[in-house]
This record gives C-alpha cells, structure tokens and sequence, in this order.
C-alpha cells in the first residue's frame, strides 16, 4: 500500500492548455507519490498526452501550478524537466531513426571523453548493460533504429528512461508495440521501478494492466478530469464506466 | 543543404584587398579572417531568419543567394579585382603555392602516422570496453592500403614538374643563374632539374585540414551528434533537450564560414575576384553531396562522401574537357544525368540491402 500521508512528489493543480481554441486540458488537478503509479485513462484525444507534456517540457502550460515535492518549479523545456529527474517515454518514442541505439539514448546527454569528445565506446557499452537488463535478446546494437522492430524500438525508449535514475516517470502507452512476452517484462520493470520509491505517471488503454500496475486511476474526458479512484475500492466495470459515461461511480471514495 | 546560399556573396569581401594597398603583409591575412568572419555572419544571419521567424530554409537560402549576389555586384560595379595580393594568391595553388617535394614527402610520413595511430587508438577502446575486435592481419591490410594510397597519391603529385617559366622565376628571385638543364624542354624533367615537382597544393592541404576537422566535429562532438539527430528527427532532437533553434543558427554560420574558405581558395586561384565567380557552384555542391550519399531529407551524410562526390563530378567534367566532348552545354547535360542516374542507382541498391 502507498504511503499517501505526507507530500506528494508530484503535484500539477488546475492546468489548462488549450490549441487554437480547443481546451486539449482543462483545469486538471492530478498528484504522484513516491512509489506510487497513477494511471491515466480516457479515450484517444482525452487530453492524457498534453498534461504529461506540460510535465514533461514539451509543451508549456497556459495556467496552473507544477509542483515537485511540494515546490513549485518552472518548466519551460525538456532540460528543465530532466534537470528535475523527471523522464519521459513518448507515445511517439521521440526517437532520431538515423541514429543507433547508444546515440539515442544519450542523445542530449552524451558520455564526453578528458577533451571532449563524445566516447562513443563508452555508451555503447552502458547501452549493452541497459539492454542486457531491459532486453536481454536486443543485439542490434550498431544499427540505426529505423532498423528495430516496434518491439524493439520500445525498448530503447525505455532503456533512456530508465538509465538516468528518475525519480518521476512518464510512460506514455509504453506497450503499445509490444507482445505479450514483452509487455509482461515492461509490467515487472514498473513494479520493480515502484519498488525503489519511483512515482510513475502511466498512460494505459488495456483496463487489466491498469488493475494490476496501478494503485490509482485517473480518468480524463474531452481535456477535464472525470475522477481519480483507488484501484483497489473499485471494479474494472467502474472505471470503464468513468471512461465511457464521463461520471465517477458514487461508491468511490 | 542551405549552406550554399551565402557562398558568393563573400566573394565582395576581396574587393576590400584594393582599399588596404598592394603587397601590405597583413593583407592577406585580414582578406582571409575578413572571408571566413563574413561569410559565419551573413549565414548566422540566415540562420536566424529560419530558427526564429520560421522561414523555411530553402526559402531563405534562395533569397539569400540572390540579394548576395547583387550586393556584390553592386559593390564591384560588375567590374573584375584583379590581381590579389602575391601571398593570398598561393591558397589558390600554382608552382608556388605548393608543398613541393620533400615536404610532400613529410607529409606523407605524417599522414601515415598518423592514420596508424588512429587504428591503434581505436582498437584499444574498444579493447577497454571488451567488444568484439576485427583480427591483427586485417587491421594491418586496411592500414597498407590507405598508407600505400598516401605514397602513391604523392607521388603522382610530384611527378608534375614545374612549367619552365615559373623555374626561371624562382632562380630569378633567388638571385642564381638559371642552370643548363631548366633551359630546354627536353632537359627539365631529368637530373636536378625534375626536383621541381609540386607536391600538394596549398589547397588541397587546406581541403583535407577542413575535411578532417569537419569529419571530427560530426561524428566526435555533441554538436555533431546533433546535426544527425535533428536531420533525423527534429521532434525528438527538441525533446530530449537539444535546443534546436540555437543549433541551426550555429550550423548555418558554420556552413557560411566555409563557404568563406571556399571563395578564398577560390579568389586566390583565379587571382581575381568577379561577382560572376561560384556561380552555379551552388548547385554543383548540392550535386556533389548527393552523388556521396548525404540524404536531402536529412541525417545521413558524410564528409568524405561528399569530397568523392565532388570528385567524381570535377573528373566527369574535366575528363570531357580533355577529351574534347562537346562543349559546355553538353557537358552540363552529361552531368545532370550522371546526377539522377547516381541516385537512382542509390536508391536500387538501398532497396536491396533491406
Ligand atoms: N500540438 C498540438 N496542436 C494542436 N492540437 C493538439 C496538439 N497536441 C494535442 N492537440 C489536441 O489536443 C487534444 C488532446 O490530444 P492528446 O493529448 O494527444 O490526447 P490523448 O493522448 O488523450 O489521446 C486532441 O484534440 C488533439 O488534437
Ligand atoms: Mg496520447
């Protein structure tokens, strides 16, 4: 169980961002707590990817607050977010095709040599760790990613956000191109994430998944937040029911 | 690929050699800072243009290229500056403006040190992180083979001998008497006399010396890193913390800056500078860089690639002169279809491999 009592690690208090007129979110208060995983749920143009980039850096917020263990912080781009160890996997992947897997995953971050040079030895070596633990079957390690097979694409995704110790996660559909076999790897990596007092933010369409990775829910329609329950108090029925209706069910807390 | 625009309207930048006064030591050096400084400001310019206001490059560079021109026309008044100053003329080449034969030798020792160390170099990084190493023998071939290349390439740089004239220049200029053998045809590629070879040319060092630092800065800084991965994919370039729009600015002042080179080397061969000059060169580089396999959507591309392609188009064209093929037109013809014909050729062989 989540220790809820003392101050979130995460906390994003009315945000709205709209795109030419069209309130993509609107004034959505959702929170994150260490060792914690909120899942996010809603149909496809709900809003879930355009709050988490305004988390993330990618887009800026129109109003609201962000805060991170309480304080409020500015985040006007990605390296602000990644100065504040908050890691992101994109739903696009956000990843330079023409590139390898080790420039990807330091891209923006690469391992310089005394005069430096980027070590490209050194990342590719850290790169082979990383997916010895994540992937343990990638081999394509020289090759650009355009390459990789979805699957395998995913992974590398994943591997950059989770080489440069997070401490807040944002996983944006990160099963979406995977199979059973991986997406199972991808649902122990969580937990194991979660155990090491990781809050994650993930974006999820498969109700089972959700049931089982996540300890809340919270469900946006047309950019506003419907609710946010405690997976444990309430049925799968009832959240598919706040995705479909747009209504929180009266039994939850 | 919007490097070129700017290309020409440095060329303005030699019409200041006449204001300073002839044969000023420092002139040559302050045409050269003046070149390169013009050439990284009006491309920063351009680059700002498009990072900032959001004007498509092509657009930008197309504008470019034409208001540059004009203002070197307009500053030149269409006339042709001619001669350049004695020192600044040898970065175009000639009899003098070249190595010459020992020290070509020089640098052949150098160059193939130097291509050892870099093998050894990176086979001990790899060592260090335990990857798979190619074998000793193979390694030791590769480094014959570019080493060979290097002795063979001086060589035949050497083996062309200075024109009569130019020797005569030089024993006039030293003060001795012009020896027996320089004064007849038939005598002056033998004995002493054939000690005259060239060597590299001064531009030819200064093409390798740009190759080799451009080929550091892509593929061994982060700024080069991040050229791929915005011609790759800007998005996440911008998301993971690349700030893109400083990028371009700084990619389009380098790309100015060597455009710069290029017109030096370029005033300094002709010893004169027009406004006409590296007309068309626009288009020939964008040629050259295809036919070398950089991709015009961007990411894919190297700089070695692109001086085999420029090769391979300058041997096309001048193998036609020698020949004697048709005339200018013809010519233009031959190489517009080798263009597509490269490409295509490209595109079949890509489509294979996959
Ligand atoms: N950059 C953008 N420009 C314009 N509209 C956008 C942009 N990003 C998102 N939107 C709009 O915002 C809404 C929410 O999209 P999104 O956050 O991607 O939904 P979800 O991730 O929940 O499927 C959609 O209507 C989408 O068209
Ligand atoms: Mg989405």
């Amino acid at each position: 169980m989540v220790d809820r009592t003392g101050t979130p690690l995460v906390e994003l208090r009315d945000i709205s961002i709209a795109f030419g007129g069209i309130k993509a979110v609107d004034h959505v208060t959702v929170d994150l707590f260490p060792g914690e995983v909120v899942g996010l749920l809603g149909h496809n143009g709900a809003g879930k990817s355009t709050l988490i980039k305004c988390l993330s850096g990618a887009y800026q917020k129109d109003s609201g607050q962000i805060l991170i263990n309480g304080e409020e912080v500015e985040i006007n781009d990605p390296r602000d977010a990644r100065a504040l160890n908050i890691e992101t996997i994109y739903q696009t992947l956000a990843l330079a095709d023409n590139l390898d897997a080790a420039s990807n995953l330091f891209l923006g971050r690469e391992l310089v040599g005394k005069m430096g040079f980027v070590d490209e030895s050194a990342m590719e070596a850290e790169t082979r760790k990383i997916m010895g633990r994540l992937n343990p079957n990638f081999r394509k390690f020289n090759v650009p990613v355009n390459m990789l097979s979805g699957g395998q694409r995913q992974s590398v995704a994943i591997a950059r956000a989770v080489y440069f110790n997070a401490k807040i996660l944002i996983m944006d559909e990160p099963t979406a191109a995977l199979g059973p076999h991986e997406t199972q790897m991808v649902s122990e990596l969580i937990q194991e994430l979660k155990a090491q007092g990781i809050g994650i933010f993930l974006i999820e369409h498969d109700i089972h998944n959700v049931m089982k990775l996540c300890d809340r829910a919270s469900v946006m329609k047309n950019g506003q937040l419907v609710g946010t329950v405690d997976v444990d108090k309430v049925t799968d029925e009832d959240i598919l029911g706040m995705i479909i209706l747009g209504k929180k069910p009266a039994l939850a807390a | 690929m919007g490097m070129v625009g700017m290309y020409m309207g440095l060329l303005q930048v030699e019409y200041l050699t006449p204001v300073v006064g002839l044969g000023h030591p420092s002139l040559w050096i302050v045409s050269v800072i003046f070149g390169i400084a013009m050439g990284t400001l009006i491309g920063a310019f351009q680059g700002v243009l498009i990072a900032f206001l959001n004007i498509p490059s092509f657009i930008v560079t197309l504008g470019g290229l034409l208001v540059w021109r004009g203002a070197a026309f307009l500053v030149a008044g269409g006339r042709t500056i001619a001669p350049m100053d004695e020192t600044f003329a040898l970065l175009g080449g000639g009899s003098f403006g070249a190595l010459g034969e020992t020290g070509s030798w020089i640098f052949a020792v150098i160059a193939c040190a130097f291509v050892v160390w870099a093998f050894v170099n990176g086979r001990k990084s790899r060592q260090k992180h335990g990857f798979a190493l190619r074998p000793v023998w193979a390694e030791t071939f590769v480094i014959g083979l570019i080493c060979t290349v290097i002795i063979g390439a001086t060589a035949i740089v050497n083996s062309y001998i200075w024109p009569k004239g130019n020797i005569e220049k030089y024993y006039a200029s030293i003060g001795q008497e012009l020896p027996e053998c320089a004064k007849d045809n038939d005598t002056i590629y033998q004995g002493v006399c054939a000690s005259f070879g060239h060597g590299f040319a001064y531009p030819v060092l200064i093409m390798i010396a740009v190759a080799i630092a451009m080929t550091i800065l892509m593929t061994r800084t982060r700024f080069g890193r991040y050229v791929f991965a915005i011609g790759g994919n800007p998005e996440a370039a911008a998301l993971s913390g690349i700030n893109t729009r400083a990028m371009t600015v700084k990619i389009f002042a380098l790309m100015g800056g060597l455009a710069g080179v290029a017109a030096i080397i370029g005033a300094a061969r002709q010893n004169s500078a027009t406004n006409a000059m590296g007309q068309l060169d626009e288009l020939y580089v964008i040629a050259a860089a295809v036919v070398g396999g950089t991709s015009l959507a961007g990411g894919v591309g190297t700089i070695y690639g692109a001086i085999i392609g420029a090769l391979i188009l300058t041997s096309l064209q001048t193998g036609m002169v020698l020949i004697g093929f048709g005339d200018g037109s013809y010519q233009r013809i031959v190489i517009g279809v080798a263009l597509v014909l490269a490409v295509w050729l490209d595109i079949v062989y890509r489509k294979r491999i996959k």
